[in-house]
């Protein structure tokens, strides 16, 4: 029974601040997400948990234990490393037993646990293999069963996949959350990639200029960003701003879209509909075409609405029907579709 | 076809220029006559005289053991010196990196008449513990330079790894970090005994007469009259210093191989 929670914690770096006053509670046994742009802190909360980051302020809790005054060695986590750090004059299962044996588990013991941890990642016979013989994938393997065969109270995973190509990530991706799943364990993990994030999480936090932007399981921020930021990091998304009326929101074009209570909205590139001819509804756009974009399957129309660009993704199937001499369009959406933004930017 | 000759023939002249004395020494060592005298004639009664030389043998145990106390005080200071610059950070860290290199550029003989005046200063003077201590400092930016080569190379990371799974940093040192700068270290030590074994200029400041190293008996016998003895012990001193950089170039790695 294993929460972590981090309250409070603060981290600068000169005048940046790495982190800023993150308050946060990992569930336990939970996959927990953690994403932002690079610099957002989402790393230093990771090694603030590991150890390797001592907070200025904030308290870090590992299940009832305070550990910010005690050293990585003790926490009893384990952690994955983007270069996996395979220890390469150490076969596959003597990495794997480098924890045991630090804790001088005695060796029939540990061999038997080596050999269950290899199996769980599907390892079993390339226990004698050098890392250096090893594919991206399977290093990967080796660093999960070695990062759990301790039992730690904690997996960190600090970009555990990005040195995977695509394919190979997508599998990892699975693997990843079946091991999870079978050990149980509170995992904590920091990727950039947010479909990385929407695949594997349970619950993700989302981090800007080391302030926790977002927290909460991923369909849920997904469809309710609540705010611009998480809105366009999250998937993407079209912000639109005007001004608050009684009947509505007003465009600058003077549309009014009834029943909206915020000054911003979004609309997911995948939530508008387009159509030659002028919609029987108040949720509607003209624009202009800019450019479309066709990637296989789904397409993307570039549209230019009064200076801003908007974005719209539907199947390469329906975005055929549009005459090749379109210039102008459409755009629609259902009244459902309106992500409300407490704040613009 | 005429540029690879070329090539070739350049290449050629260099690895004459560089032993071709070497090489007309070792024959003659193997020569009968004292004086150079050709027709060449085989024989190795300049290396049973040498044998016999009581002198000379002395001296060349005495190079022999210095280098390796050398060699060994050197190479765990240096590799420590080496460890810890490449783990901490502290206030000066560059300066003194920076400071470490100098030694190696300032000739031996400034060197060695400073630590002359040096120890006589601090009351160590001369003798053997002297020549040991100037053969450490000389030797020393030599292991924290190969050292600090391998440990370049070393990903940070797998000290994190390390310690996230629970080992202690002497722990981390025994299995992982020194297994990794182990061909540094063993190219260090290398250096280091070939540092002190050839070194002459220090060892002449600091050696008590009649308590010399082998350079420093081979100075001093040929001011007193050449013997092929000298080609002999040269010889055998050329084949061991050859053999020691050829290790130490080899796991080293120079030539970027990995």
């Amino acid at each position: 029974m294993t929460e972590v929670r981090v309250e409070a914690l603060t981290k600068s770096y000169g005048p940046a601040k790495a982190l800023d006053d993150v308050t946060l509670t990992f569930p336990d046994g939970g996959f927990f997400g953690l994403l932002g742009p690079s610099g957002s802190g989402k790393t230093t909360l990771l090694r603030a948990i590991a150890g390797f980051v001592t907070p200025d302020r904030g308290r870090i809790l590992i299940g009832d234990r305070s550990v910010e005054r005690v050293p990585v060695e003790d926490r009893e986590i384990g952690m994955v490393f983007q270069s996996y750090a395979l220890f390469p004059n150490m076969t596959v299962a003597e990495n794997v037993a480098f924890g045991l044996e630090v804790r001088r588990i005695p060796a029939p013991d540990r061999k038997a646990r080596v050999a269950e941890a290899l199996e769980l990642v599907r390892l079993g016979d390339l226990g004698g293999r050098k890392p250096s013989e090893l594919s991206g994938g399977q290093r990967q393997r080796v660093a999960m069963a070695r990062a759990i065969v301790t039992r730690p109270r904690v997996l960190l995973l600090d970009e555990p996949l990005s040195a995977l190509d695509r394919a190979l990530r997508v599998e990892m991706q699975i693997e990843l959350k079946r091991i999870q799943r079978e050990v149980g364990i509170t995992t904590i993990f920091v990727t950039h990639d947010q479909e990385e994030a929407l695949t594997l999480s349970d619950r993700i936090g989302i981090l800007r200029d080391g302030r926790l932007v977002r927290e909460g399981p991923p369909r849920a921020v997904y469809d309710d960003p609540q705010d611009a930021f998480t809105a366009r990091f999250l998937g993407e998304a079209n912000v639109l701003t005007g001004s608050l009326e009684p009947g509505g929101l007003r465009l600058s074009d003077s549309t009014l879209l009834p029943g909206v209570t915020t000054a911003s909205i979004a609309l997911r590139p995948e939530g508008l509909a387009f159509s030659a001819t002028p919609p029987d509804t108040p949720h509607r756009l003209h624009v202009t075409l800019k450019q479309r974009i066709f990637s296989g399957a789904t397409g993307t129309l570039i549209l230019d609405w009064r200076g801003q660009d908007l974005k719209l993704t539907a199947p390469e199937r329906d975005l055929k029907t549009i005459p090749v001499d379109a210039t102008t369009l459409w755009l629609t959406w259902n009244r459902a579709d309106i992500l409300p933004l407490r704040e613009p930017v | 076809m005429i540029r690879q000759t070329l090539a070739r023939a350049y290449l050629a002249l260099i690895l004459i220029f560089l032993y071709a004395p070497i090489i007309v020494m070792a024959v003659m060592s193997l020569n009968a006559s004292q004086f150079y005298a050709l027709p060449f004639e085989f024989s190795t009664r300049w290396y049973e005289r040498l044998f016999t030389n009581r002198e000379i043998l002395s001296a060349a145990w005495r190079s022999v053991w210095i280098a390796l106390v050398v060699a060994t005080i050197a190479t765990t200071l240096g590799t420590m010196a080496a460890l810890a610059l490449w783990r901490h950070d502290f206030p000066g860290k560059r300066i003194l990196q920076t400071l470490l290199f100098p030694p190696i550029a300032i000739p031996w003989l400034i060197t060695g008449t400073a630590m002359l005046i040096f120890f006589f200063g601090i009351g160590i003077g001369r003798g053997t513990p002297a020549v040991i201590l100037g053969h450490v400092a000389l030797a020393l930016p030599y292991v924290i330079v190969t050292v600090t080569a391998r440990t370049a190379s070393f990903d940070r990371a797998l000290d994190e790894a390390a310690r996230s799974l629970g080992a202690r940093p002497f722990t981390i040192a025994r299995r992982v970090t020194l297994p990794h700068a182990a061909p540094g270290i063993v190219a260090g030590a290398l250096f280091a005994f070939a540092v002190s074994f050839d070194q002459f200029v220090v060892s002449y400041f600091l050696a008590q007469p009649g308590d010399t190293t082998l350079p420093v008996l081979i100075y001093t016998a040929i001011r007193k009259g050449f013997t092929p003895e000298i080609n002999a012990v040269s010889t055998i001193i050329i084949v061991v210093s050859m053999a020691l950089m050829i290790l130490a170039a080899r796991y080293a790695r120079f030539g970027g191989t990995k």
